[in-house]
């Protein structure tokens, strides 16, 4: 089981816990304000971005090379950016901070 | 929240990507009144993309691909009726009438009703067995019924378009013997290149799939159970599951029989209104205009459904809108990922560029003389996005150094000042 943070486009912090599935599921089951996941979670529309808290990076890891090439069409985009379909969720995962990157 | 919007209702047709986006969107621009949304489909509205894609291969719940959670619904007011059918649009005095009689009044109406199957007038075709379209849920659930009942699994597939071949590379993976049979002289014929066509029939090949172009299907013969496909040339495929992936046609006669303006689709104005004020269409259903490319489209699109809904909604809260978004679209078959970006229709110049990779890494850009309409990139998410800028900002790209590999792969070196 891993508890993921979220932080989300109303600045508003969840915490919700799962053991299975991407992070952009989880946090369209929560109902995570500012991830839509549009394309459903294939890497197609760049609609689930989150920054991720610098400390957390290790836990995460970097974005895949489409992934990175997808982040560009958005002008939020930094060193600490993923697309959270890309995320799987693992213990690994447990305890990090994932804000939304602002539209 | 929206004050004067307080004792009114929107009434939404339609609560797929189209519907659903646009009554999240509804309460999001600060729609303060009752939001009901209806569809024929008992199904918690889901992603349709994964249909013939992830969810025919896995075993997961449809629940788990659902567009919003059902607490969202409730958290935003948001009703849904589902398994309901609206029989009659009475626009004149503003309500639905559902088909047990029950009228809903409406203050605004949006129809996102989208398409249905097309299903061609091929003999023997609706007393075949195991013949199943696939745009809902349920055929998904049929088709994989039918194959896991089957002893042979021979599969095949009328129609060599997206539905088509997504299909085939899934029911390829759960073990099925697949043919496909596509009417036209190359599959994709209608939306891509011959470079793209030839691209996938090869991909198709060489993962054990039949795709066969030029075979027009002629007829069925179905005994106990058993169905024969004979095409107009003669050749006989035996099936124990067939699905067709033809085309649709746009639900759009509820609209019509409103006495809206419809014709390929419901017409609808930048703001995604019809010709009756407090009316709108959005999504596959809805022929619109498109700034960019300037004229008039209808798209079967997810980006289509998302972004209209986006724009009607903004146009009921009183934020005059417009439409004007570059299409775009995906697909993707075995390991290969296909993103397309712009309307190719109308080029005369095809620049194709491979990048050095193991795994088939290329684009396709599409020129009408210099104006670059549209971008199909295989597994080079790279080319998706620097073709998604170079479209909207109308930038100049020199053609010479697209095709060279050893120019650097960026707009700095590719966009003529």
């Amino acid at each position: 089981m891993a508890k993921i943070t979220f932080i989300d486009s109303n600045k508003i912090e969840i915490t919700v816990e799962a053991d299975s599935g991407s992070v952009m599921e989880l946090a369209v089951q929560n109902g995570i304000s500012g991830i839509d996941g549009d394309c459903g979670g294939v890497c197609s529309c760049a609609t689930c971005h989150v920054h991720v808290a610098a400390e957390d990076m290790d836990k995460v890891g970097a974005a895949n090379e489409i992934e990175q090439d997808m982040l560009e069409l958005d002008d939020n985009v930094n060193e600490f950016s993923r697309l959270c379909c890309q995320i799987q969720i693992s213990e690994q995962l447990d305890g990090v901070t994932l804000t939304v990157a602002a539209e | 929240m929206l004050e004067h919007t307080q004792n009114q209702t929107c009434v939404v047709i339609g609560a797929s990507h189209a519907g659903v986006n646009f009554a999240f969107s509804l309460r999001k621009q600060g729609y303060a009144g009752n939001i009901t949304l209806i569809d024929i489909d008992p199904t918690l509205p889901y992603h349709r993309p994964p249909l013939s894609k992830a969810y025919l291969t896995s075993d997961n719940d449809i629940a788990s691909n659902a567009l919003k959670a059902a607490d969202s619904y409730i958290k935003e007011n948001i009703k849904l009726m589902l398994g309901t059918k609206v029989a009659k649009i009475d626009a004149e005095h503003k309500h639905v009438i559902m088909a047990d009689g029950t009228n809903i009044q409406f203050d605004q109406l949006v129809i996102a009703t989208g398409a249905r199957p097309f299903i061609p007038p091929i003999e023997g075709l609706t007393t075949a067995s195991n013949l199943y379209p696939l745009r809902t849920a349920a055929d998904v659930t049929k088709i994989k019924t039918a194959l896991k009942q089957s002893e042979h699994k021979r599969v095949v597939i009328i129609g060599g378009g997206y539905i088509g071949l997504e299909t085939a590379a899934s029911m390829q993976k759960l073990g099925a013997q697949v043919t496909v049979l596509e009417r036209e002289e190359r599959i994709l014929a209608r939306v891509t290149a011959p470079e793209m066509s030839s691209f996938f029939q090869q991909l198709h090949a060489d993962n054990g799939v039949n795709v066969l172009t030029s075979k027009n299907v002629a007829s069925i013969q179905t005994n106990n159970g058993h169905n024969q496909v004979i095409c107009a040339d003669g050749e006989q495929f035996d099936a124990d599951v067939i699905v067709v992936g033809v085309g649709i046609r746009v639900n759009s006669e509820i609209a019509a029989d409103a006495g809206l303006t419809e014709d390929n689709g419901i017409h609808v104005n930048e703001s995604a209104q019809t010709n009756v004020k407090n009316i709108y269409a959005i999504g596959d259903c809805a022929y619109h205009y498109n700034p960019h490319f300037a004229r008039f489209i209808r798209l079967e699109s997810v980006q289509n459904a998302l972004d209209q809904g986006k724009v009607a909604a903004a146009n009921i809260c009183g934020k005059d809108t417009q439409y004007d978004t570059i299409p775009w679209f995906w697909s993707d078959q075995y390991d290969i990922k296909l993103q397309m970006v712009g309307l190719s229709q109308g080029y005369n110049k095809i620049v194709k560029r491979t990048e050095p990779s193991d795994n088939h890494k290329f684009s396709v850009w599409y020129f009408k003389d210099d104006e670059l309409l549209a971008v199909d990139a295989v597994n080079n998410a790279k080319a998706y996005v620097l073709g998604t800028k170079f479209i909207k900002n109308r930038s100049k790209v020199d053609k010479q150094k697209l095709a060279d590999l050893t120019v650097d792969f960026k707009a700095d070196t590719l966009v003529i000042n």
